[in-house]
């Protein structure tokens, strides 16, 4: 068999990443292929560039270019109270073991616009547990993190927001926690009173503090399988024994090379507990 | 069956998807040579249980797969709700959340493209019935990466709008009977 030969584009997306890397200090080298090779066709049309490679010169040489290619290189779309069983079994199974801690620290890892976040501090205030808690909300992409503190949503997503905050348990209605106008919906700005926000990196930044709680989904699906493991390992860093870690629906510590530091805590909702020390 | 494959086989459905394919799937030898992906519109907030169907009917183990799930020859992998799949590398494939794709998640455009990314030649690409136009573009992707395009007669589809702009769109493409498919899949993947 011979060797398999780089494809052009290829060698121009790992030269583009690399680039990014030296001139903004953003590190996209671990991600998925798949996944970048899709979000940097789409940013080469749109930026009207016939080549990777010609995407790679705008982006070095304006610096305006940079933000907006962070736009298609990290933001995900997330609905509040995304995939509603998650959040009743953080109701139902987590909370009872939080409930016995005088404070309590959660990190929303990868928290793009901050829908996970609000989801996650809502029910805290529901459960009784929001005012001994502190919620660390980080991520990489500065823009998603004004949005996120912001807490500024389109009306016409709030239909599936409340419907999903139904299933997950919710005690309260969703239109407690907002107000509308001019189509859009302003979230309570009680519910940042425990909230710090920082820009952090899973790929190049450590750990920052003792956690009870990560919650941290749909972020390392686009990381590829060295990169998982080290961010994997920040969490294991991060949480005590007996500490949570809850990932996305379809993600799994199955293939990971710190699998042994945790056990299925509730399987079918892909949260995990850490045992060991 | 030891080492990577050379060859794997991706096929694409949506209204109609689970007569169609069960008159393929379960034909296909326990020793089949190649991994077989399937990329199914399915409803986005409630679980598939598509893996537990097949599972139960083929001779290939059915999975639906989770993020960086291994690969490998003769088994089948179905795309999860709610996420895309992407063929990541030979031995992998990886899940994301980004935007519907012509209203779909899983896509089978995103799905086949990235396919077409990895295995080239080696990749044989069918579209069976569906009520919309995704796959026209994925499978346009498979015949210009090298590899092979198969689409079910429309004439013999529950719907025959997926079929027949696959087949607009790729007019390279082998037209065939479920029939034809199944037996064109035995002769070159065993």
């Amino acid at each position: 068999m011979t060797a398999k030969v780089e494809k052009v584009e290829d060698i121009e997306i790992r030269l583009l990443l690399d680039a990014i890397y030296r001139r903004y200090h953003y590190d996209f080298r671990s991600y998925a292929m798949s996944s970048v090779r899709r979000r940097l066709r789409q940013a080469r049309t749109d930026f009207d560039c016939a080549t990777i490679s010609a995407l790679q010169e705008k982006v070095l040489h304006d610096p305006d270019m940079m933000p907006r290619m962070l736009g298609y290189l990290t933001v995900q779309v997330s609905e509040m109270f995304r995939d509603p069983s998650y959040f009743l079994a953080i109701r139902k199974k987590v909370v009872p073991h939080l409930a016995t801690y005088p404070s309590l620290k959660v990190w929303i890892a990868g928290c793009s616009t901050g829908e996970e976040l609000y989801s996650l501090v809502i029910l805290f205030r529901e459960e009784g547990l929001e005012e001994r808690t502190l919620f660390y909300a980080t991520d990489i992409n500065r823009d998603a993190l004004a949005q996120a503190e912001a807490g500024v949503y389109d009306i016409d997503r709030m239909r599936q927001f409340t419907e999903n905050h139904r299933l997950s348990g919710g005690s309260t209605s969703l239109s407690d926690y907002y107000q509308t106008g001019y189509n859009r919906c302003v979230l309570d700005k009680t519910l940042r009173r425990n909230v710090v926000f920082s820009d952090h990196s899973l790929v190049t930044d450590q750990v920052f503090g003792e956690m009870h709680l990560v919650s941290c989904r749909n972020v390392m699906i686009y990381f590829d399988r060295d990169l998982q493991d080290r961010a994997v390992g920040l969490f294991r860093d991060a949480l005590p024994r007996s500490g949570f870690l809850g990932l996305g629906a379809k993600e799994t510590l199955r293939f990971s090379h710190h699998a042994a530091a945790f056990r299925d805590f509730v399987p079918d909702d892909r949260i995990y507990q850490r045992i060991g020390s | 069956m030891t080492g990577t494959p050379q060859k794997a086989v991706i096929i694409g459905a949506s209204a109609g998807a689970l007569e169609a394919l069960s008159a393929i799937l379960p034909d296909l030898p326990a020793d089949f040579a190649c991994p077989v992906y399937v990329v199914v519109h399915v409803p986005p907030h409630s679980r598939s249980v598509l893996a537990q169907i097949f599972s139960a009917k083929c001779q290939l183990p059915a999975v639906e797969v989770s993020d960086k799930e291994p690969v490998a020859a003769g088994r089948i992998y179905f795309a999860p709700p709610n996420y895309h799949m992407l063929i990541e590398d030979e031995g992998h494939v990886a899940l994301s959340s980004d935007a519907e794709v012509l209203f779909s998640r899983p896509s089978i455009d995103v799905a086949f493209e990235s396919a077409a990314d990895v295995w080239g030649e080696g990749l044989t690409g069918i579209i069976l019935t569906g009520a919309n136009h995704d796959g026209a573009q994925g499978l346009q992707a498979v015949v210009a990466g090298g590899g092979v395009a198969i689409v079910q007669d429309p004439a013999t589809a529950y719907a025959s709008a997926m079929p027949e702009a696959a087949i607009a769109s790729c007019p390279q493409a082998r037209v065939m009977s479920l029939a034809e498919i199944t037996s064109y899949l035995k002769g070159a993947c065993a």
